[in-house]
């Protein structure tokens, strides 16, 4: 039990991944389907972030002529979060632009409606 | 057949179902059978059975399902998340000096990036040199996305609408007459300011925080109120589709021969004639400066490129 | 270090670049004239390598970089990851070539070069998932080839695909969340990216029975994301509407191909990350067992109720993605090989069925209701041939694909005694299942047309002639000569 407590930011993350998850599966409304995948994805990088973090350790930016390991912290999490970021900043656009089509063609973000309309429709 | 249609279907027992196959009277399954007059039969009853298909009871088959796929949702999310809460508590503590991640390859970043990449900030160092592959599919994903937002939102035959075409028209025409002054000369003020910051901050990416997707970003920022301000015709005299795609393209041309020369030099332990210049200057760290530049270039069109596409469907 | 070596790193750059390229070219020709080089040209160098590392049993790490491997990216090659990428860079291009009518008329002029961009984005995308040695490297092409195969879903524009695209899109989205945030606990108890050094951690670790738990629900999370994206069953819904509304070519690539990616990189994690070992003993094979068995059944019962035989053909692809989820749910190396000979030969069958069923609809307005494609081979004499061969080798006849994948799933479970009987069950099951849609769907299609129903003759189309015989000849050649490939598979898997 105490590791949970030290290990908030990991608690928060996964509280969060589990909302995210949630709503990405069970909102029918499609825009916040995709607010869910952000709150999903925010909630990885939230736990990868507070993995990198080490007690009294500067941010991993050189001062100085020489730098020893353990005075910094880890910079690769830092990097990997940004990667990350950069790819869910793709996948929302992607997905806005495809909510806005079937808006456009619907007049409806709700996903159920969108599919009986699309059957209503004929599929072919 | 749908989903749909396949609930309703689901309504029989199995075995009705069997007898109806056998008795070779369950029209939706025609292929089945390889006799000539199945296929017409189908074709009469198939018409029949959307009209019978009330809405009413499509919605009640929807519910059904949906309350099955909810309930199993629910069940999984709690799941993940209990069993992961469970994880969490055996996991390295938070801010310890000893967990697992603190090993030879961050101490290799930290203690060597200066000499290895020349750049100050360790993490530009490290995306942008030691794993510089990760960075360059990241920029790609940018560039299909942008791609897959203009296949989606540019206009064409498919995607036009009378009354977004009125709403557009209007604009221009308000544009074009109406020139709020204030907008204008405020705008004016920031978007030099704006810029000049998000050059800054990209070509500091190798010093400080920052670096090309941030600094490009706020590039794109400053487009975007530039388009917002002085309006949509103004800004495509400078900047429009092809503009866009010839910047795009090329600044990730520039991107993947740099970095194809770097991998190529690497793997075959060739010397790179890059110099990296002294620790600290703005002309340092090799590669990394260019990359940054390149990348701020893409990010800053993508994200207008984005608000464009979204607002107007054009570039 | 020879020149050869560097083939791999140059076939993913090509692919890459031409897509950055693309933009700029003149319209929709040129792209897909681009596209069919960077497919060639991986295709060349893929052959090549494997001429190389084939025979020699060679197997090396590329440097992505100046730094060796726990600090800079690698690739890892050996004669597996040959075998697939010359089969992956072969199929695109012959997907591209069946496809190249349909893709014209139903993606519109002026986004047809976006189009070549994600076919070769995608090709990129596969070959770095075939060849990574790093993990990350892995999630970021994942997540390449998730928005490019939703791309070139949605790419025909019907109120069909785009909610197929959406529906697909939503279930990728989990999936890489999930396999996301199964790297993150990976690299939190570990502290590494990279494959061999992932693997040595890893191995530490359950020799000293540390972490026990959390590397449970990495590999879970890895196994579960990876298995939505590739359509394990409980997961399966989205991919016949995305799969059966697309046009031909993007049909062919994302059942031949895309979802194939994903299980090779889930192969490629069990072997070079957690070791076959490990991973049996934590006993996720069952769970990939039972899943395997059920999507074989579940596939074929849906195909068996569809009328539209591009669904069809889709739900037939769940259950034959079912076959490969059984053989690495046995947890050996026979039963992985099984799996990936499995994916080779559905590689070759898929993408000819889809574009010879297109082919045999054309002359019938499109129409893909099998009841609408009655006698419909004799127009188009050659897809018939296709859409039979495929057909036959998917059932599981002697010479052809089919059959000695399945022979070699029989052969693979002999050692376990539970499994052997519920697979072959299944196996035999299965095989009933595929020939009750496949055998009326080529009896429709060769019987003969009924009054006003036959429809006009097409003009010959080159391109879709090369392609559909290279693709039988590559079926007939599995069926046939197997035996090379799979020596190839097994030196590959035990030099992964």
């Amino acid at each position: 039990m105490e590791n949970l407590l030290i290990n908030h930011y990991e608690v928060a993350a996964v509280i969060l991944f589990g909302i995210g998850f949630l709503n990405l599966l069970l909102q029918n409304n499609l825009v916040k389907k995709v607010i869910g995948f952000g709150i999903m994805d925010n909630a990885v990088y939230l736990f990868l972030a507070s993995q990198g973090y080490i007690e009294g350790r500067l941010a991993p930016i050189l001062v100085g002529e020489t730098a020893r390991a353990a005075d910094y912290i880890n910079p690769i999490p830092a990097g990997l979060v940004l990667t990350g970021i950069v790819v869910s900043v793709s996948v929302t656009a992607f997905s806005l632009a495809l909510i806005q089509r079937l808006y456009q063609k619907y007049k409806t973000v709700n996903f159920d409606e969108i599919v009986l309309l699309a059957r209503q429709k004929g599929d072919e | 057949m749908n989903k749909m249609a396949r609930m309703k279907k689901e309504k029989k027992t199995p075995w009705q179902r069997f007898c109806a196959w056998v008795n070779g009277d369950a029209p939706e399954k025609a292929l089945l059978p390889a006799e000539p007059p199945k296929p017409k039969k189908k074709k009469e009853v198939k018409p029949q059975k959307k009209k019978a298909a009330a809405p009413k009871k499509e919605w009640m088959g929807l519910t059904r399902f949906e309350h099955i796929y909810r309930v199993c949702a629910v069940f999984i999310g709690v799941i993940i998340v209990a069993v992961l809460m469970i994880t969490v508590v055996q996991l390295p503590l938070f801010g310890s000096p000893d967990n697992p991640a603190e090993n030879e390859v961050v101490e290799r970043y930290v203690e060597d990036g200066l000499e290895e990449t020349g750049a100050v900030n360790m993490v530009a160092g490290m995306i942008l040199d030691y794993r510089a592959f990760d960075t360059f599919g990241e920029s790609s994903v940018l560039f299909l996305a942008v791609t897959c937002v203009t296949m989606l939102l540019m206009r064409d035959r498919n995607n036009t609408d009378k009354d977004e075409d009125l709403l557009t028209a209007r604009e221009h025409i308000v544009e074009g007459h109406e020139e709020d002054i204030i907008l204008l000369q405020i705008a004016k003020l920031i978007i030099p300011c704006v810029l000049v910051y998000g050059i800054y901050v990209v070509l500091n990416g190798h010093l400080s925080p920052g670096g090309g997707f941030s600094g490009g970003t706020i590039m794109g920022s400053a487009l975007i109120l530039f388009a917002v301000s002085f309006g949509m015709i103004r800004m495509s005299r400078f900047f429009n589709y092809s503009t866009f795609r010839k910047i795009t393209s090329s600044a990730l041309m520039v991107y993947a021969a740099s970095k194809a020369y770097s991998f190529f030099t690497g793997a075959n332990h060739l010397e790179s004639h890059i110099p990296l210049g002294t620790p600290g200057a703005i002309l340092s760290s090799g590669l990394i400066l260019v990359l940054d530049i390149c990348v701020g270039i893409v990010v800053a069109c993508t994200m207008y490129g984005f608000y464009a596409l979204f607002t107007k469907g054009e570039l | 270090m020879s020149f050869i070596h560097n083939f791999p790193f140059f076939s993913i750059f090509i692919c890459m670049i031409s897509g950055i390229v693309t933009p700029l070219l003149k319209n929709g020709k040129w792209a897909y004239r681009l596209s069919l080089c960077a497919s060639g040209a991986g295709l060349v160098l893929s052959g090549v390598l494997l001429g190389r590392v084939g025979p020699r049993n060679e197997s090396f790490s590329f440097m992505m970089g100046h730094f060796p491997a726990p600090w800079g990216n690698e690739l890892s090659v050996g004669p597996l990851e040959a075998v697939l990428a010359t089969a992956i860079c072969l199929v695109m291009l012959l997907a591209l070539l069946a496809g190249r009518r349909d893709i014209f008329e139903d993606v519109l002029p002026e986004k047809q070069k976006l189009y070549f961009i994600m076919m070769d984005e995608i090709l990129a995308a596969l070959l770095a998932l075939t060849y990574t040695n790093d993990i990350f490297t892995a999630y970021v092409f994942i997540e390449i080839s998730t928005i490019a195969a939703c791309a070139i879903v949605m790419a025909k524009d019907s109120s069909a695909t785009m909610v197929a695209t959406m529906r697909y899109l939503i279930m990728s989205l989990l999936g890489s969340g999930l396999v996301l945030l199964g790297i993150v606990l990976l690299y939190c108890i570990t502290g590494h990216l990279l494959f061999p050094n992932l693997q040595q951690r890893v191995l530490e670790l359950v020799a000293t029975n540390q972490y026990a738990m959390p590397l449970t629900v990495v590999v879970g999370l890895i196994v579960m994301g990876l298995g939505i994206k590739s359509a394990m069953f409980p997961f399966h819904l989205w991919l016949p509407p995305a799969h059966g509304s697309a046009t031909t070519a993007s049909s062919s690539v994302l059942s031949g191909l895309v979802v194939k990616g994903y299980i090779i990189l889930m192969i490629r994690l069990f072997y070079k990350v957690f070791t076959i070992e490990v991973i049996r003993s934590l006993r996720v094979t069952n769970m990939v067992f039972l899943f395997g068995l059920a999507g074989m059944i579940v596939g074929s019962v849906g195909a068996i109720k569809e009328g539209h035989i591009k669904r069809m053909l889709a739900y037939s692809s769940v259950a034959q993605l079912g076959y490969v989820f059984m053989g690495i749910g046995l947890g050996t190396d026979v039963g992985i090989m099984a799996a990936c000979f499995q994916i080779l030969v559905h590689a070759c069958t898929k993408p000819m069925l889809f574009g010879c069923a297109s082919a045999l609809s054309a002359g019938r307005h499109h129409n893909k209701k099998l009841y609408a494609l009655r006698g419909a081979a004799y127009e188009n004499k050659l897809a018939g041939v296709g859409f039979t061969v495929g057909a036959l080798s998917m059932i599981g006849i002697p010479l052809f694909g089919g059959f000695a994948a399945k022979v070699f799933f029989a052969s693979a479970t002999m050692a376990q005694p539970v499994k052997m009987w519920m697979t072959l069950l299944t196996l035999a099951l299965s095989t009933v299942l595929n020939a009750l849609y496949y055998i009326p769907a080529v009896t429709a299609l060769w019987s003969k047309p009924a009054e006003g129903e036959a429809g006009e003759k097409q003009p010959a189309d080159p391109t879709f002639a090369v392609s559909t015989v290279l693709f039988i000849a590559a079926v007939f050649f599995l069926g046939i000569c197997y035996q090379p490939v799979v020596t190839l598979i097994q030196n590959g898997l035990a030099l992964l």
